[in-house]
């Protein structure tokens, strides 16, 4: 008994080795105590719970609250959104964010979320974490949210904002003609002509079409 | 004696007109609202949006926009204007070019694009509201007023 207490434990990562391995051993092994029926069930119902949990949570991190919990997108993006015709309008329809910039279908949507984990990054480096931070890095965060709105053709602007249901003849002369040329023959897609419409324009300089 | 009498007087006539002035309420442009206190603004309308231009009044007058400017950004980062407006962008963008006036600083210096003095378009070029005028005004152009001094055999 004392022998046992007083030799010398073997190091950690042996020891972790050696639980791994029995996990292992029990895994791979049929078992000898559950049924089949049972376990397929509680599979399946484990499933069930899981996928809803997931789902869930990845819901809440989709809504409005959630972005603007952070004061990094609550006192720089969200206030400048608060201007414009996406927040308030004449018939009080608006965007969220995610509405912009989350795609609603399911697998363009789990790819931007393992992208946005770089913003956890973000957060808790404090990359962005004052007024200052921030406005240095507004082009470079634009960049990107141009860039993916120019390769999935506006998707998200699509979402709401449709080819087919837009009535050109209740637009003005100059969208008309904008959109005739330039968006239905597919040269150019929303976000080409439509930056900086929900947020402060970075420095536009070095963009193109801009001065 | 008649001194202090003539005191009294002038005394009497400014509470008589001071009380008189406070009773009367002055209708001006800002309505009757009296000076301390806010009034009712007026119900905005929408910016005329019909991309016809305007014919100048004088041709010194900065053109007029025919368009709805609603949302559009000119500050240091950026000029939404400029991006149908500069020289490069009016092939895409059909727009009448900004004048090559813009292009010169305040020392006669012609610049590549627009001078950083001419930069704010809405300093002088603003968009239009089809609202009564709340002042009437009958202005005449030059050339309305040429062809009423006229006068002499027909040329």
């Amino acid at each position: 008994m004392t022998a046992t207490a007083d030799a010398p434990r073997s190091p950690l990562w042996r020891r972790m080795w050696a639980f791994a391995l029995d996990i292992w051993n029990v895994l791979r092994r049929p078992s000898s105590v559950f049924g089949l029926g049972v376990l397929v069930m509680a599979g399946f119902i484990a499933g069930i719970i899981f996928w809803g949990a997931f789902n869930t949570a990845l819901e809440l991190t989709n809504t409005e609250t959630f972005c603007t919990s952070c004061h990094e997108m609550r006192s720089n993006v969200f206030e400048e959104l608060k201007t414009t015709v996406h927040y308030n309008n004449r018939s009080g329809v608006r965007a969220r964010c995610p509405d912009c910039h989350v795609p609603h279908e399911w697998t363009h949507k789990i790819a931007r979320k393992m992208q946005a984990s770089k913003e956890v990054w973000g957060k808790i480096f404090g990359t962005i974490g004052t007024r200052e931070k921030f406005l240095d890095h507004r082009l470079e965060l634009a960049i990107h949210e141009w860039a993916r709105m120019k390769a999935n053709d506006s998707l998200e602007c699509r979402n709401c904002h449709s080819a087919q249901s837009m009535d050109i003849t209740r637009q003005s002369p100059r969208a008309v003609d904008a959109h005739q040329r330039l968006l239905f023959t597919g040269q150019k897609t929303c976000i080409d002509c439509h930056k900086g419409i929900a947020h402060h324009l970075p420095d536009m300089r070095n963009v193109s079409g801009w001065q | 004696m008649r001194h202090e009498l003539r005191l009294l007087a002038a005394a009497l006539l400014v509470a008589a007109v001071s009380t008189f002035a406070m009773a009367q309420t002055f209708s001006a442009l800002r309505g009757e609202t009296p000076l301390d206190q806010e009034g009712q603004p007026p119900a905005m309308t929408p910016e005329a949006n019909t991309s016809e231009r305007e014919a100048r009044n004088y041709p010194e007058q900065p053109p007029l926009i025919p368009h709805s400017t609603e949302g559009y950004e000119v500050s240091i980062r950026g000029n939404k204007c400029l991006s149908c407006h500069a020289r490069s962008r009016t092939r895409e963008s059909q727009a009448p070019m900004i004048s090559i006036t813009h292009f010169a600083d305040r020392d006669g210096q012609f610049l590549a694009s627009v001078s950083p003095r001419r930069y704010f378009c809405t300093q002088c070029h603003v968009p239009q509201h089809n609202v009564k005028a709340p002042v009437e005004n009958d202005f005449l152009d030059i050339d309305t007023l040429l062809t009423r001094t006229i006068s002499g055999p027909r040329r």
